[in-house]
């Protein structure tokens, strides 16, 4: 992190900010700022260069047009690559998550090259549209409280052996490839397929990325009264749905 | 336009008498008006029945994302000015209600027709319109309706070749793509303040620049804002000679001022001259429950509808300033679209200074959005608790669909 504070990006809202993304950018801004830090909020359009320099990228969900077109500016930027190299954490949504795997199938049904920033290939699904509230337990390495996210693809995601699935449904479908799971991480690098915004339903991943970000172990504590009211009931929601 | 000015068959009339048959019996089982399931009926012993109807009648379409149900209301007033009208007026948009709701005019002159954004190509093409406004596109319930760009897409593609004037907003991309391939477009600037479902060109998908509050144009293949024949500015409506005709209105908000500017250039369509028809929208003060203002526990409450981000947006900009009160209601039913992810979408740092309490099966969401937005608000469980918790003074009541209904209901609206 930089003297000047904590730099968040938000990458492309023109084009992957379809699903009320920019929650993930307001909560992690605010829980940052509830511990004090100071923060630089920089929304970078797609005609715009990904600046290298971030702590913090978030990376949202778009339609399929949209996405393509994320993708082609991405790779011709190649900035988000080389922020990971210098050690920024990257957190992506759906279309985003897609977009950060090896490849991804567009709006023309052509396959399209994303950014190999995650070991992952997502294929269009021939079943019914992925829709409705999930409930599954992240990666243990990562002691996070259960997920709680909804989800809204027809796009699946296969992982390959360079990443860790970022958590196992419970209910819902996750990467729908009937492995039971959702998302996928690596290093800095994590990818989800849920909504919710899912920062919003989940504090504790953005409090993750902050720790990451400062080398620490545990922040300050924030009154989470509310947040965790809602966690109970979209958890005893997806219970009781299933 | 289909058996224009011919008796209906008997299979037409066989068809409305059985529709209004089943309305009745839904409306004594205490099951709302029964318009769509007489519709349903009225469709099932004769298909083209919509056609038919429609070929009496000189027909407007309207459709868009907000603000469909209160422009229909608008035009059909203006209408009325040239003869009798026929129109859905309570918000029943899709093909069932539509033809139940035609079948009530048979010696109507006009038609004024509110369509469901994803029906319009289709109704467009059984009725073939006389005229037809396009008031905006933009993102609503996505876990279960189409792309918003798709949706133009279909617009666009459903409109190709319309003989129908189309009344189409300048100032919205997503509806200037979608009209710009008829032959015969009126534009109307009548503004758009959601701005976020058009960042990108429909046509190419470049950039779109916006160098200020009114133009925009793509970096990449040039599509840009029409020049526009009709022209809201500010209190006024601007016609194509420049003249600018007042606009005067019991509803509030600029969304309103935008429709009415609409209105007014589909009035002009049909013949009727923008001040007849401005003075006769002065006469509409609320519009399916929304705007009323009620009594409720002693407490006057004004009821607004907001669906979606865009409608939020719109609705902020007309409450009263704080400290008015605001309650604020958020369901996720199936009508609503069941993904409460668009709460993120709207700026809730808007209302900071209003004391707010927050209803609804989905309060916790608002609860945790406007804690984010670092505003002060309390949950409560129903209305009476919110009424009580909030201090003197109108209070302003925010809903989205299904919660603007239970609002109604628990008020007697």
């Amino acid at each position: 992190m930089s003297t000047s504070g904590l730099r968040v990006v938000w990458v492309y809202p023109d084009l992957l900010s379809t699903y009320g993304d920019q929650g993930n950018v307001l909560v992690v801004e605010r829980r940052a700022r509830q511990r004090g830090l100071t923060v630089e909020r920089v929304d970078v359009r797609s005609d715009q260069p990904v600046p290298t320099s971030g702590d913090i990228y978030l990376v949202g969900g778009g339609e399929d047009r949209p996405q393509r077109l994320a993708a082609e500016r991405l790779r011709r930027d190649g900035g988000l690559q080389r922020a990971v190299d210098n050690g920024a954490i990257i957190f992506s949504v759906c279309a985003g998550y897609q977009i950060l795997g090896h490849e991804f199938i567009n709006d023309l049904g052509q396959r399209e090259p994303g950014l190999g920033l995650l070991d992952v290939i997502s294929v269009r699904g021939g079943g019914e549209r992925c829709v409705g509230d999930v409930l599954a337990d992240v990666d243990e390495t990562l002691r996070l409280p259960q997920l709680t996210g909804f989800e809204n693809h027809q796009g699946l995601t296969q992982l390959g052996p360079g990443v860790r699935p970022f958590a196992r449904v419970q209910f819902g479908n996750g990467n729908g490839t009937g492995d039971g799971t959702e998302g996928a991480w690596a290093g800095t690098v994590f990818g989800t397929y849920m909504h919710g915004p899912v920062l919003a339903r989940n504090p504790q991943i953005a409090d993750l990325l902050l720790k990451l970000t400062l080398d620490v172990n545990a922040l300050p504590p924030v009154d989470d009264r509310w947040y965790e009211a809602l966690r109970a009931e979209r958890i005893a929601a997806a219970t009781q749905a299933a | 336009m289909a058996d224009s000015a011919q008796p209906l068959s008997a299979r037409a009339r066989l068809a409305v008498t059985a529709g209004k048959a089943a309305a009745a019996v839904s409306r004594a089982a205490g099951r709302g008006s029964g318009s769509v399931i007489g519709g349903r009926v009225a469709l099932k012993v004769d298909p083209d029945l919509l056609a038919r109807l429609a070929g009496h009648l000189d027909v407007v379409l309207v459709s868009a994302t907000n603000g469909k149900t209160t422009t229909t209301r608008l035009i059909a007033e203006a209408l009325r000015a040239g003869g009798e009208v026929v129109s859905n007026a309570l918000g029943a948009n899709m093909p069932a209600g539509i033809t139940s709701a035609l079948s009530a005019g048979s010696e109507a002159r006009f038609g004024v027709i509110e369509v469901d954004e994803k029906y319009l190509a289709g109704v467009a093409r059984d009725v073939s319109p006389k005229a037809i406004a396009l008031l905006n596109l933009s993102r609503d319930q996505l876990d279960r309706a189409a792309e918003t760009r798709m949706l133009a897409e279909r617009w666009r593609e459903g409109l190709q070749g319309s003989k129908a004037t189309i009344i189409a907003n300048a100032d919205d991309p997503l509806v200037v793509w979608a009209a710009s391939s008829s032959p015969n477009v009126i534009w109307a600037a009548v503004g758009q303040e959601w701005k976020d479902d058009a960042w990108s060109c429909p046509s190419c998908g470049g950039v779109l620049h916006r160098p200020d509050d009114v133009s925009w144009q793509c970096g990449e293949c040039g599509f840009g804002r029409p020049a526009p024949s009709w022209v809201l500015s500010g209190d006024s409506v601007l016609d194509p000679h420049g003249t600018p005709w007042p606009i005067q209105l019991q509803l509030p908000g600029r969304a309103n001022k935008a429709n009415a500017a609409t209105a007014a250039a589909v009035a002009a369509a049909f013949g009727i001259h923008p001040q007849v028809a401005l003075q006769r929208m002065q006469a509409v003060a609320a519009v399916a429950g929304r705007y009323d203002v009620v009594s409720h526990q002693g407490r006057d409450i004004r009821l607004l509808l907001a669906k979606n981000p865009a409608g939020w947006l719109e609705t902020f900009s007309l409450i009263d300033p704080p400290p008015t009160p605001v309650i604020l209601s958020v369901n996720a039913r199936s009508a609503d679209g069941t993904d409460t992810s668009w709460l993120w979408d709207v700026d809730y740092g808007r209302l900071a200074g209003h004391p707010i309490a927050v209803i609804g099966d989905r309060r916790l969401d608002l609860a945790v959005r406007l804690e984010v937005a670092g505003v002060d608000f309390r949950v409560c469980q129903t209305l009476e608790e919110a009424i009580a918790q909030l201090p003197p003074g109108r209070i302003e009541a925010i809903a989205n669909y299904t919660a603007f209904q239970d609002l109604r209901r628990t008020v007697g609206n």
